[in-house]
Parts: structure tokens; C-alpha cells; sequence
């Protein structure tokens, strides 16, 4: 076992104790009453924990990759990935707060009706499983790297890691412990790309410091036979580009696990200032990232340029074994690199390995990298961990308890809850090992998915008085009929024909289009049918407002 | 678990009679202050960071082209920044229309 493998497992090893006894602390504080009632988590840790929850394998170990290889037209997932918090708080996370109901068939049930509820609940399981393929895929590359397995032993490992974890269950209703896991991941990713900086650049602020490599950068890739790295449109058309970024954008507003986080909070005004500080923590990762990207393609494109192939650096060598780092038979010196398969590049580097491989092309030492690895697996796990338990949660209370057996007892339901993340974690696994695209793509397709369907019923639901069931009905089941469709039909799963894009819309962005139809469907359905009952109404005006108004107003002024 | 803290607020009487015209000022100012903030998070993304970068593009400010710098920096601060703002602004207007939460010494919730 090589020196990185030991740190890597003593880095992981330590903090899944940690998170273990964190959880277990909270636990026994709990049921001795140290959390009395009243006392909600503060908003800053709430941050913290919606951070840790929402930024998953594809934030972690995927972006910076996928922007290295995009070049500026990465810049989809960043601005998409927190543009989308400005919305969530002032269109959804307020409100959604003073309605009471926190898991988004629930509310759908509260505001439509329970036949809504379950076209919602089918909804939920859908993006959610689409989102739990990534992190699957995410985790295997991780375990597949450090315990020198093919990807398929490594996501098997991943799985079942992630299942454990989900059906000990509470582990992930436990906020202190994804504060602990934020913790992890901003320290992983954070010291690498402080140690990069410096070492290229002479400055420690890879935000700032990443500016002065990007000439350099454009003529390297010219060097390479590729586009400049900072021209805009060379991965995706315009068009693309602003549907993918909206996508984005509106599919974090809707996602369910994530509004979930809300409910934690013991105010309003809690759940506006908890969205500001999970932004906080989201924007320190998600303004270095570019500059990891930028750094890392920089320093892989120099160390192998005109390198003869049986001298490259030993990282080549280290990844190889995972089949994700392939040199072409018969290439003597590296003069071509690609992200692509069968490329016929000299070089092969799947973009879902550079963060990893960040410290390591970097030649920092062993110990950073292992950190990286556990820094990777938390953002797998605690998304994955509360993606499974939306999942278990939508078949086992929205659909078996609401629809099958209306007397099931509760150890009945947290039985079918169990089953049916023990099978999704199966069916995940296939998809992890044969995944439709790069990590960061498919959790794309989830946020497509939750934009089409969630984001409109949501907002018209709060701000749209007349906003019906029926309306809500039609348009969530017009905007994922759309935009599932568009997606097998650009995409090569359930061993159908992957088709050309149609006026160059990726599927990552169609779900902006999805939105619109589903928007547009709701609205005249709502309109050509009855408002829906005063007391509903009623409770759509109350929403507004924090609290009851008291006599004596304070005037600001 | 906490909204029920102020429910017996004395002196407001309940339904929709005209003396609830604070509403839809609240609401009103509400609605404003979202629509200038979601103008410019439009602004800095959209339009900055993908309608306009190739023109932006040709301004560079410490080796950034700037259009760039909007897509992967700028707009990001930004959004920070719009989310700050609004949740300050609301603190002021739930106080002056008296509906922030506080708990019964009168503290924020």
C-alpha cells in the first residue's frame, strides 16, 4: 500500500469517527433534554449544514474538473449552482418556513390536494434518484482510487457505505454532524488550492491569484490543438449556455432535500438569514473552484506536454489502475490531451478525477492528498444519505401509507421506507457504474427534473392565489413528461439511441424549457378552472407576514 | 412551534376588514424590493456573465477578461451580497409593520 493510500484511510477513518460521535453526542444531549423546546439551531450552523447537504460529489469532486475541460463555458455550474439561493430565499425558503410544512409533497398536499401529493411524491423520487446516481459514481471514484479497485469494486464500496449510513438513520437529521462535514470538505478543498496558489503564482488567494495563469493558459491550449480557455462558447452554444445556467438556477430553488433543510430553523427571519449563510459557505468553494481548475489544467498540460510516454508523471501511473487515466497504445510523447473517450487523444483524462489528483499533479504532499479523498467522500455521503431518506420518505409516507394501506402502523412504513432505499441504492449502482455522463452532468439532469416540475408550483402556489390543484396537477406532469422525454431522447440510457440536440440544447438544459411548460400549462389550466376554496386562499395571504401584527407598530424611522 | 408564541397579540381584529390596508402595503413594499433585487441578479449573470461576456471579454483587470470574471466571480459575490441585503431590509419592514417575530421579552426570534 503506497504512502498516499495510508493517509487517504487515515484521513477517512478519522472523520467518519468523528461524525459518529458527533451524532451520537447529539443524541444523548437530546434525550437528556439539553435541546429544549424553542431553542432552534442557530442560522449560521443551519447554513453550514444546508451547505454540506447540497454540496455533493458533483460540487466537490466533479466542477473544477468539468470547468478545467469547459474552459469559460463552465461557468454554467457555477452561477447556476448558487444563483439559484437568491431565489430559494426570496421566492421559497420564507414562506415555505411560515406554511409549516416542510417536505414538498406535503406542502403540495396542504396548498393543491392529496392527488397532487403523490404526482409530487412520484416527482420527488425521480429527481431524487437521478441525484443519488452521481454521488454513487462520486464515492466509486474516490474508493476505487485509494483502495485500488476498478471502478465497478469502487462503486459497490461507495454504495454500500452509503447505505449503511442512510438506514442508521438520524445520522442525517443530526444538523451538527453535516456542520462537521462542511467542515471537512472546506478544509479538503480550501488547502490544496491555498498551496497551489502560492506555489504558482506567489499569491495564497486562488480567487484572486488565478487571473495571472489564464494567458498562459490560452497559449498552452494552443499548443494542445484546443480552444482558448477563455473563450466563451466553445463547449456549448449561447443558447445552451443561458438555459443551463437558468436550469440550474430554478432546479436548486425546487430541489426537495433541500427545502427540507428549512424546516430546522425556529423563525422566518431564521430561514432567510440560514439561507444567507448557506450561501456564505457555498460561495467559499464555489469561488475557488475556478481557480483549482484553471491551476490544475495548467500544471497537467505542462507536465505532460512532449513527455514520452513511459516517463510521464507518476500520477499517470497512480490513476491508471482506475481505468479513468488511459495513454494511447503507440504513443510515444504526449502531444494531444482529451476528457473524452476514444478520442484517439494521447493522453485520456476523465475530468471526474482532477480534484483528487489535484495535490498529486500538484506534487503536494501524501497527507493533503488523502485529505482531498475524505474531503470527497463527505460531500458524497451526506448528500447521498439525505437524498435516500427523501426517497424512503416520499414511497413509504406519501405513497404506501397514503395510498396502499391506509392502517399501516408506523414499524410497517419505516420497513417499506427501508426497502425502498435498499432498492434504489441497487438500481443506483447500475447507473453509477454505467453512468449516463460525467458526475457533475448527471446531477445536472436531476436539478433539469426538479426545475420542470417543483420550482413553478412552488412559487405560483405562494405568490398565485388562484394557482389551483388541477393547474398544479397539469403542469407538474406536463414539465417532467417534456423534459424526462427530451432527456432519453438526446441520451444514450435505458439502451435507447442517443439523438442529436435539437437547436443545440444540451439535456442539462432543458429543463428551463420544461419550467416554462409547465408554467404555461398551470396558468391556463388554473384559469379555465375553479379558484381553489377561501380557506386555502386565506392561508396563502397568511404566509406573508412573520407573524401577527402587533398593536404597538415600531417605526423604523 | 414558535408562531404560536404572539398569537394572543391583542387589539388586531381577525378577517379581511380595511383596517388590514397595512397588508397590502407590506406586501406591496415586499414585492418591490424583491423585483430590484432580482433585476440585478439577472443583470450580473445573465447578461454580464453570458449575454455580454465576448464584449466584456476584451476588458482585462488583473488577467481576468472580464466578462469571465463576472461568470466565475463576480456574480457569485453578488449573489451573496443581493441575499445580505434582502435579509436586512426585511428586518426593517417586518419591524415597521410590527410582524417580526420576537419572543416574549421581545427578542428576535
Amino acid at each position: 500500500m503506497s504512502e498516499i493510500q495510508v493517509w487517504a484511510l487515515v484521513f477517512v477513518g478519522l472523520t467518519f469517527a468523528a461524525y459518529l460521535y458527533i451524532a451520537w453526542r447529539s443524541r444523548v444531549k437530546e434525550t437528556a433534554g439539553f435541546y429544549v423546546a424553542g431553542q432552534g439551531i442557530p442560522p449560521v450552523a443551519n447554513g453550514a449544514a444546508v451547505a454540506a447537504d447540497w454540496m455533493s460529489a458533483a460540487s466537490f469532486i466533479s466542477m473544477a474538473g468539468l470547468i478545467a475541460f469547459l474552459g469559460s463555458d463552465g461557468s454554467v455550474y457555477l452561477m447556476g449552482w448558487t444563483g439559484g439561493y437568491v431565489l430559494l430565499a426570496l421566492l421559497l425558503a420564507p414562506y415555505l418556513r411560515k406554511w409549516g410544512k416542510f417536505t414538498v409533497p406535503e406542502f403540495v398536499g396542504d396548498r393543491y390536494a392529496e392527488y397532487v401529493r403523490l404526482i409530487a411524491a412520484v416527482a420527488a423520487i425521480i429527481v431524487s434518484f437521478t441525484y443519488v446516481v452521481g454521488q454513487m459514481r462520486g464515492g466509486g471514484i474516490v474508493f476505487s482510487r485509494f483502495l485500488n479497485l476498478e471502478i465497478t469494486g469502487g462503486v459497490i464500496v461507495a454504495a454500500i457505505i452509503i447505505f449503511l449510513y442512510a438506514v442508521l438513520g438520524g445520522m442525517k437529521g443530526i444538523t451538527w454532524t453535516q456542520v462537521a462535514q462542511y467542515s471537512v470538505m472546506i478544509v479538503a478543498y480550501l488547502i490544496p488550492a491555498v498551496a497551489i496558489a502560492q506555489q504558482m503564482t506567489g499569491i495564497p488567494i486562488p480567487q484572486i491569484s488565478f487571473g495571472q495563469i489564464l494567458a498562459e493558459l490560452d497559449a498552452m491550449s494552443a499548443q494542445f490543438g484546443l480552444d482558448a480557455y477563455t473563450q466563451a462558447f466553445t463547449a456549448r452554444p449561447q443558447l445552451d449556455v443561458f438555459l443551463v445556467t437558468m436550469s440550474l438556477m430554478i432546479g436548486t430553488a425546487g430541489l426537495p432535500h433541500v427545502i427540507i433543510r428549512f424546516y430546522t430553523t425556529r423563525s422566518v427571519r431564521g430561514a432567510r438569514f440560514s439561507a444567507l449563510w448557506a450561501l456564505v459557505f457555498i460561495a467559499l468553494l464555489y469561488t475557488t473552484a475556478p481557480a483549482v481548475g484553471a491551476f490544475t489544467k495548467l500544471n497537467l498540460m505542462q507536465g505532460v506536454h512532449g513527455v514520452a510516454a513511459d516517463a510521464l508523471p507518476a500520477w499517470v501511473q497512480n490513476w491508471a489502475a482506475t481505468g479513468l487515466v488511459t495513454v494511447a497504445e503507440g504513443a510515444t510523447t504526449i502531444g494531444s490531451l482529451s476528457n473524452k473517450e476514444g478520442s484517439g487523444a494521447d493522453l485520456i483524462v476523465n475530468n471526474d478525477i482532477l480534484v483528487l489528483a489535484t495535490p498529486e499533479i500538484a506534487g503536494l504532499p501524501a497527507p493533503i492528498v488523502g485529505l482531498v479523498a475524505a474531503g470527497g467522500l463527505a460531500a458524497a455521503m451526506s448528500t447521498a444519505a439525505g437524498l435516500l431518506l427523501v426517497i424512503s420518505s416520499s414511497v413509504s409516507h406519501d405513497l404506501y401509507f397514503r395510498v396502499v394501506k391506509k392502517e399501516a402502523s408506523e414499524s410497517q412504513r419505516l420497513l417499506v421506507g427501508r426497502i425502498a432505499m435498499g432498492l434504489a441504492v441497487l438500481v443506483a449502482i447500475y447507473g453509477g457504474i454505467n453512468p449516463p455522463a460525467y458526475v457533475a452532468q448527471v446531477v445536472a439532469f436531476a436539478f433539469g427534473l426538479a426545475a420542470s416540475t417543483f420550482f413553478p408550483i412552488l412559487v405560483l402556489g405562494i405568490f398565485w392565489k388562484r394557482a389551483n390543484a388541477i393547474g398544479a396537477a397539469a403542469g407538474m406532469i406536463a414539465g417532467l413528461v417534456f423534459t424526462s422525454s427530451y432527456m432519453i431522447y438526446t441520451l444514450d440510457v435505458f439502451g435507447t439511441e442517443a439523438h442529436a440536440h435539437i437547436m443545440g440544447i444540451s439535456p442539462e438544459g432543458i429543463g428551463t424549457l420544461g419550467a416554462i411548460v409547465n408554467l404555461v400549462v398551470m396558468i391556463t389550466v388554473s384559469k379555465l378552472t375553479a379558484p381553489p376554496s377561501e380557506h386555502i386562499q386565506e392561508m396563502v395571504e397568511e404566509i406573508r407576514y412573520p407573524a401577527r401584527r402587533t398593536q404597538s407598530v415600531t417605526v423604523a424611522e | 412551534m414558535t408562531d404560536t408564541v404572539r398569537e394572543s397579540a391583542p387589539g388586531e381584529p381577525p378577517g379581511h376588514q380595511p383596517v388590514n390596508g397595512w397588508r397590502k402595503e407590506y406586501w406591496r413594499k415586499n414585492l418591490r424590493l424583491m423585483v430590484v433585487l432580482l433585476s440585478i441578479w439577472f443583470f450580473v449573470s445573465f447578461v454580464c456573465g453570458i449575454l455580454l461576456i465576448e464584449p466584456l471579454n476584451t476588458v482585462v483587470i488583473f488577467g481576468f477578461p472580464l466578462g469571465l470574471w463576472f461568470a466565475q466571480q463576480g456574480a457569485i459575490y453578488t449573489f451573496v451580497a443581493l441575499i445580505g441585503v434582502y435579509a436586512l431590509r426585511m428586518d426593517k419592514l417586518d419591524d415597521e409593520f410590527g410582524v417580526s417575530e420576537r419572543d416574549g421579552e421581545g427578542n428576535r426570534l
